[in-house]
């Protein structure tokens, strides 16, 4: 059987959720095997182990973290010829898109963007993408060379199975080229203790109606255990960071449950959000565009309805 | 310095977006314009140009004849030159024949620094630049989100998934920018006079040199086997929240669907 490529994605060998489903959608195609780049495959031995990968190729040298994108391209592009995986597949993101972008030039292969779901198929594989602001649903296969394939977030549940996690250290020499856009500071996100916005399975998100006040969208989320996420309207307004905008030009989220306050449902925002599972809205305005794809709408004051939601909700956990 | 700006004509996001027979985004059934993301690429090139001592900025689109209403967008916000690729052969062409154009016009034109939008509001991608990279070889600076420029140094800032790095490079260079970086500029009413006398080349693909057969439908790696609309989201339950029993019965809704 083909070992099907999935790139980990890592923060000093803590390991993504995401990659967990990228090795699921990977058994269903073929053998997972990890790309692990980075020094602290340590870290990452278990969670890759129990999420079924057969193979870890481990890529330690520390100066394929110094430049952006073009060293992981020519890492992942040296596998491809090493060991013709029948597929690589890659966490969707501003990063995992480019690095897509070019390995797909790189190897002459077909390129699909943003799936939803990847399924083996008589003819190689097929993905579902979701476009135009989710209402529409492609069906696409790859013509050309190794499919090389970018995933949302949350698209299938990860499954526990066992892998045999065989490590295989390898190494390349960078050209020139991957070494010409340095990355001269790196600050990590300061962790809200809150679960990681496009990983969550709730979310709380909050528009321009909170007012700016975010105390009883952030309490409801707590209540919750979700994320907290925003509009553009408050990202611009400056009273959320642009790290928790939701929609076309912040993040994809695909969460079991979305709950939008204070946000009217413009098109842009529901590019971020309308695959999740079941949408609640909270919203003043009964004619409020967020209403008709809500499973579940309060016409209210968000302030009001938040405040006392969290209070009944922290009753019954006790 | 001389600067090219990539921008894309684009379907009206607010209208409704369908696809044509033959899996194509159908661009006849709905208004076109200047993608809004690609306004940060030229307001961008525009600040570059005026803070060098002489530069110029040339619009570069692909696209059908109607695309050329994106440059001339570009113009009237201050740009100075434009050059349209338009051809038949082109109709159906994905990321890698679309790249493969754009890089083509970019090598004639031999400018210090390419610009692109983060990602085009039909296609959304977000791939096309660091196609374009690769394609011309130049050093890869993408979603910057700020932007600071110092004779052939370029440094910016790139808001990630987990973390913010700073990246630097040197002229030549690819940049694509972010909706965070600048706000687009309106254009004057004397600004739209102007752009009317501003040059616009219109070139095929054989002025190009690239091969018909390279691009379009039939070249491409990927294949749509089906799109389908999906059944509008069937609105849910709405309730008005008039005696303060709103709060409750969201609660409730949240206990029967298993989340608390
Ligand atoms: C190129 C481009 C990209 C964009 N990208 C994004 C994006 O990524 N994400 C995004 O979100 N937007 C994006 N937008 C902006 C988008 O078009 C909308 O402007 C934005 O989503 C509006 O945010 P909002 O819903 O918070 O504000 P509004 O549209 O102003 O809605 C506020 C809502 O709050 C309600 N409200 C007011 N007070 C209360 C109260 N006390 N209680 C309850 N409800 C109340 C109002 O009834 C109203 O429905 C983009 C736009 C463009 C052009
Ligand atoms: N047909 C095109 N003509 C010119 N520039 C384009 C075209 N398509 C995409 N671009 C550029 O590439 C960026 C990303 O586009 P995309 O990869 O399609 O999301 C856009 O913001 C433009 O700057």
């Amino acid at each position: 059987m083909s070992e099907v490529l999935v790139l980990v994605d890592h923060v000093g060998g803590t390991v993504r959720k995401t990659t967990a489903e990228l090795l699921t959608f990977a058994r269903r195609l073929g053998e997972p095997a990890a790309v692990f780049i980075g020094a602290e495959v340590e870290v990452a031995r278990g969670f890759l182990t129990s999420y079924g990968a057969e193979k870890v190729y481990v890529l330690a040298d520390p100066e394929l973290s110094d430049f952006l994108v073009l060293p992981k391209v020519e890492a992942l592009a040296h596998l491809v010829e090493a060991s013709s995986p029948a597929a690589v597949l890659i966490a969707s993101g501003g990063e995992g898109k480019e690095i897509a972008a070019r390995l797909a030039l790189k190897t002459g292969s077909g390129l699909i963007t943003d799936a939803v779901d990847v399924q083996a198929g008589e003819a190689g594989l097929v993905t579902t993408q979701s476009v135009f602001a989710g209402n529409v649903a492609v069906t696409a296969g790859v013509t050309h060379g190794v499919p090389i394939v970018t995933v949302k977030p949350n698209s299938v549940t990860p499954q526990a199975v066992d892998g045999a996690a065989v490590e295989e250290t390898t190494s390349i020499v960078l050209s020139e080229a991957a070494k010409t856009a340095r990355i001269v500071e790196r600050r990590p996100r300061e962790s809200t203790g809150r679960p990681e916005l496009t990983e969550a399975a709730i979310v709380v998100a909050g528009g321009r109606g909170t007012g700016g006040d975010f105390a009883s969208v952030e309490a409801f989320a707590d209540a919750l255990g979700a994320a907290v996420g925003a509009s553009r309207a408050a990202v611009d307004a400056g009273w959320y960071p642009h790290a928790y905008q939701v929609g076309q030009t912040g993040k994809t989220v695909s969460p079991e449950l979305y709950v939008a306050t204070g946000i009217s449902g413009a098109i842009q925002h529901r590019a971020g959000m309308q695959t999740s599972k079941t949408i609640v809205a909270v919203n003043k305005d009964r004619e409020a565009p967020i209403f008709e794809l809500a499973d579940f709408g309060v016409v209210g004051d968000l302030h009001s309805i938040l405040t006392a939601a969290t209070e009944q909700v922290n009753a019954r956990k006790g | 310095m001389k600067i090219a700006v990539c921008v894309k004509y684009v379907p009206d996001a607010s209208a409704r977006r369908t696809f044509s027979a033959d899996h194509t985004v159908d661009r006849a059934a709905v208004d076109g314009l200047l993608c809004e993301l690609d306004e940060y690429a030229v307001e961008e090139a525009l600040r570059i140009r005026d803070d060098a001592d002489d530069g110029q900025v040339v619009i570069v689109t692909v696209g059908p004849d109607a695309a050329r209403a994106a440059i001339l967008r570009s113009l009237q916000m201050g740009a100075d030159s434009g050059v349209h690729v338009a051809d038949q052969a082109i109709h159906g062409s994905d990321a890698v024949g679309t790249s493969l154009i754009l890089a083509k016009v970019l090598e004639q034109q031999g400018a210090d620094l390419v610009i692109c939008g983060m990602a085009s509001t039909d296609g959304s991608m977000g791939v096309i630049p660091a196609m374009l990279a690769e394609r011309l070889g130049l050093p890869q600076v993408t979603l910057a989100s700020e932007v600071v420029v110092k004779g052939s140094t370029v440094r910016v800032r790139r808001d990630g998934d987990v973390a913010t790095e700073v990246v630097e490079a040197t002229t030549p260079l690819l940049l694509s920018v972010t909706d965070q970086c600048n706000e687009p500029r309106y254009p004057s009413f004397k600004a739209i006079m102007a752009a009317k006398k501003k040059p616009v080349e219109t070139l095929s693909l054989s002025d190009l040199g690239v091969d018909a057969g390279a691009v379009g439908l039939d070249a491409a790696w990927t294949r749509v086997v089906s799109a389908e609309e999906r059944p509008p989201r069937s609105a849910g339950t709405v309730v008005v929240d008039e005696d303060g029993s709103g709060a409750g019965t969201l609660v409730d809704f949240l206990v029967h669907q298993k989340f608390i």
